[in-house]
């Protein structure tokens, strides 16, 4: 038996790729990157900005560890281009709070949530970004936002728990 | 107190010390050579101007900071933070004056460093309560010399050593610098179990707030000036390799520097080495997205070499292997066949389940910088020996001339016991000559194997007129391996009892996933039991109570795996918390207990009908692993197994047509999310003070059978297939 065949035949070498200029507003801070308009996001933050507290797990947005804030909502910073993030705001895991002293980063700490830790950072960034729509969210609410985010380890009665806390923490506040 | 021993001699210390001063043991640090992995100051001991190594786990600094070196690879089990708490425990030193560092592989000094089988903990207790003990004792020694005392004179305590009957004291800080002269005791005393104080507490995971500021920790996110950044492409097909590729195209390609075919085949492959695709295309570049793109680009002509194997060839494979395979390794007891054909009832049920991939958060990804004389490689796995010397034999290079560092790690659950990964970038950095970072995509990751196997196994019993349990019979197939373990229970508690094991064929690739074999076993022996309690008419947990009640009185045939006391012991500790009997409306409850990796967990599930769909309210967990170290982060562990051992049973396959993998992403395989998980999981831990036993996997295997026991009394439905929630769909 034998048999050879062609992946992905359909593509064609006719590949020009123009670089272009981006200036992003990242934690605050004013970045210019030289890239591929195409180039996600998650990229640029990771392979030119040195800013690897936004991880990798899917590609196709269907895992949340690269959740970003843009425009103050949680985004996939897996599938956006560069191209699409003109002037808005970006806040990654690095830029949350100065100190890690969110209040859900707090409530992190408080409960221990973390096993391996890699899908950390994106259940933070769309825990924050829901808690500031809805300082007091049900277990319904906090389960249809956060299901985007998955984590392997299972750590996800904790940061039910955690994002309880800090809900209860910042209304206190 | 405990004497014991010291195992290590002065030359194992000096190999240490020496390795250290050389730079080599000490000090691998992260981004950069300068800044300490552990400048963040957690006390208010200031930063030592100097550091005493007194082992090769323990250095002291002036100011009475102490290093602690936790051995293992850290893979989300939290031994970064349980080990360094034994040693610290002996030493007898505040925990805020402490700070973790991942030492490197040395296999000259450390024991079993690996991160498998649930063994960290097990395997290293002593050796690490030792190193903790020996410590203090030096300290205490140079004191005393210091002071012209008898050390009897002396205590030391808090990380201070003080004078019995005196005033004077000295802080660990402050006789650090003695001690590193001290002979090594060639005995020791160890704590006693009820003077613990640090052990049996919970403390928080030393790489919490790192975790949580998004600091570069994993091998993903490392990075080396000059580094160059690769990823592969492997057959698209099991049973196919790669003949070549347009790699002049590919080359060509914007940010791409080279692309070539590595062949990463090493004599004498041993078990963690790569049996699949040994042939890649590799694509070098500066950055990920160029890579991506580079990847899609790619043209190959792949080769069939062997046949290409679809799901329903491998379930007619389990079914033919079931019904006339070749059976080996054989426990009998009694005559079950005479038992069953005398037997007033007789049931007879059949269990399976596909194969599943580890899916780890972080796809595999290893750093190397291989040149003439030397190999460097940094990264997450779980076995940096057997990634040493597999590299070794790949580059034909001496093993003393490579060095492993491990990172964090973004999950494990078994797959990066396998070394693959590493031995690929060695073969990329060695082609360019330069240090590179081979990283996977999520595709890579779903489709190169490793796969846990695909299981189906029959089970059957017998009762008599009694009810009573007369005949047992367990025949298990996997491709490739049986998932049977004809020594567990009810063996030893069935008077007429027969295990067989089946192995069968396939050239996909598999290993060792989460509590290997036990994964699938637990679910189905556990539902069978229940179905077999209820033939009897009897409640679920005294039915096991009365078998383990016959191992522990009069067991049968040689010698069983388990201690039925123990196993007895979790499911009536389960029993009492969960209020078991207790009935309410909507309420639906299962239960199952299982043994492995020497600790023994019941788990009772909590079920209700939420809008026509079963719902898990709560989940109750009776633990016994032996003496817990960090509670906190022990119930973590066991709760995550649980979550682990629901999405799989429920949710995951992954399939084949063609030889490929039908899966590659997490948009067709799916894992567990938010909302399908229970909303309450409570961990009890039995107290006692056995040595502690494996933690990391023991959790997950019984959750499958309490889930399919639970599911069962709240639609009327019994689970035999996983993934359940698709054999749910198909029936209900
Ligand atoms: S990596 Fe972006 S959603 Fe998974
Ligand atoms: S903590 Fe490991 S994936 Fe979430």
């Amino acid at each position: 038996m034998k048999a050879e065949y062609f992946v992905n035949s359909t593509h064609s070498f006719t590949y020009t790729i123009l670089m272009a200029t981006f200036t992003l507003n990242i934690n605050g801070k004013t970045e210019q990157v030289d890239v591929d308009p195409s180039t996600p996001i998650l990229w640029v933050l990771r392979d030119h900005l040195d800013l690897v507290g936004t991880k990798y797990a899917c590609g196709i947005s269907q895992c949340g560890t690269c959740t970003i804030h843009v425009g103050g909502m949680a985004v996939r910073s897996c599938l956006l281009p560069v191209s699409a993030i003109g002037n808005q705001e970006i806040t990654t895991i690095e830029g949350l709070s100065e100190n890690g002293d969110h209040p859900v980063q707090q409530a992190w700490l408080e409960h221990d949530v973390y096993q391996c830790g890699y899908c950390q950072a994106g259940q933070i960034m769309s825990a924050t970004a829901l808690l500031k729509n809805n300082p007091n969210p049900t277990d319904e609410e906090i389960e249809a936002s956060m299901n985007g985010n998955i984590c392997r380890c299972g750590t996800y009665t904790r940061i039910k728990k955690a994002i309880k806390t800090a809900a209860t923490n910042m209304q206190n506040a | 107190m405990t004497r014991i021993k010291t195992s290590y001699n002065r030359r194992s210390f000096m190999k240490v010390s020496a390795a250290a001063s050389g730079g080599m043991l000490i000090g691998f640090s992260w981004l950069n050579g300068c800044v300490p992995a552990t400048s963040e100051k957690k006390t208010g001991l200031a930063i030592p101007k100097e550091w005493f190594e007194i082992n090769g786990y323990i250095k002291i600094g002036d100011t009475g900071l102490v290093t602690i070196y936790s051995p293992n690879p850290e893979i989300g089990q939290n031994i970064k933070t349980s080990m360094p708490m034994i040693v610290a425990e002996e030493l007898d030193v505040p925990w805020e004056n402490v700070i973790v560092e991942q030492a490197p592989l040395n296999t000259g000094f450390y024991q079993n460093q690996f991160a498998g089988g649930s063994l960290s903990i097990r395997l290293s207790w002593n050796a690490l309560r030792m190193a903790g003990a020996t410590g203090r004792r030096m300290l205490m020694e140079a004191a005393a010399k210091e002071w012209g005392i008898p050390i009897s004179d002396i205590a030391a305590k808090d990380g201070m050593i003080s004078e019995n009957n005196g005033e004077r004291s000295f802080s660990y800080g402050e006789i650090a610098s003695k001690a590193v002269g001290i002979e090594i005791p060639k005995e020791i005393e160890l704590k006693e179990v009820k003077d613990f104080k640090l052990i049996g507490s919970s403390i928080k995971n030393v790489d919490g707030k790192k975790i949580l500021k998004g600091e570069p920790l994993f091998g993903f996110d490392f990075k080396r000036e000059g580094m160059k950044l690769a990823m592969i492409q492997h057959p698209p097909a099991f049973g196919m390799t790669v003949k070549d590729f347009n790699a002049d195209e590919i080359k060509k390609m914007p940010g791409i520097t080279d692309a070539f075919i590595i062949d990463t085949t090493i004599d004498d492959p041993e078990m963690f080495d790569e049996r699949g695709f040994l042939k890649l295309i590799a694509i070098v570049g500066e950055s990920t997205w160029p890579l991506m793109q580079a990847k899609k680009a790619i043209k190959a002509n792949w080769e069939t070499i062997d046949a290409l194997e679809d799901s329903q060839t491998h379930t007619k494979r389990l079914e033919r292997a079931l019904e006339s395979g070749k059976v080996s390794d054989v426990r009998k007891d009694g005559d079950p066949e005479a038992a069953f054909k005398k037997a007033a009832k007789v049931i007879e049920r059949t269990y399976s389940a596909p194969f599943i991939a580890h899916n780890t958060m972080e796809p595999m990804n290893f750093f190397a910088h291989v040149t003439e004389n030397s190999a460097e490689l940094i990264g997450p796995t779980q076995t940096p020996e057997a990634m040493e010397k597999s590299v070794s034999k790949f580059l034909g290079m001496p093993i003393e001339n490579i060095t492993v560092n491990m990172t964090r790690i973004g999950g494990g659950f078994g797959r990066r016991l396998y070394v693959n990964f590493g031995v690929e970038a060695a073969a990329i950095s060695n082609k360019i000559g330069g240090p590179v970072k081979l990283i996977y995509t999520r595709e890579d990751d779903m489709s190169q194997g490793t796969y846990r196997p695909t299981y189906r196994s029959k089970y059957k019993a017998g009762l008599d007129e009694n009810n009573k349990l007369i005949a047992f019979s367990v025949k298990g197939a996997g491709l490739p391996e049986s998932p049977v373990f004809p020594k567990r229970f009810p063996a030893g508690a069935v008077e007429n009892y027969i295990a067989e094991r089946i192995h069968g064929e396939t050239n996909v690739t598999t290993g060792a996933w989460r509590a290997p074999r036990s994964n699938f076993t637990a679910g189905a022996e556990q539902s069978f039991l229940d179905e077999v309690a209820e033939l009897a008419g009897k409640d679920p947990i005294d039915f096991r109570l009365e078998l383990f009640d016959r191992a522990i009185k009069d067991p049968i045939g040689e010698a069983h795996d388990y201690e039925a006391e123990r196993y007895a012991g979790v499911l009536k500790l389960v029993k009492e918390k969960s209020n078991w009997g207790e009935e309410k409306p909507g309420l639906y409850r299962g239960v199952a207990a299982y043994f492995c990796h020497s600790s023994y967990v019941a788990e009772v599930f909590d079920m209700m009908m939420v809008n026509g769909q079963p719902k898990i309210k709560k989940v109750w967990c009776a633990v016994d692993c032996g003496i817990v170290v960090n509670k906190d982060a022990a119930k973590n562990m066991v709760e995550g197994g649980v979550i682990d051992g629901i999405g799989h049973a429920m949710y995951s396959r992954l399939t084949f047509a063609n030889g490929a993998a039908r899966e590659m992403n997490f948009d067709r395989y799916q894992l567990i999310r938010h909302s399908q998980v229970p909303e309450e999981i409570e961990v009890f831990f039995v107290e006692n003070e056995i040595d502690p036993t494996g933690l990391g996997e023991p959790g997950l295997p019984p959750a499958i059978g309490a889930l399919a026991n639970a599911m069962y009394k709240a639609t009327g439905q019994r689970y035999y297939h996983q993934p359940f929630a698709t054999e749910r769909q198909i029936i209900g």
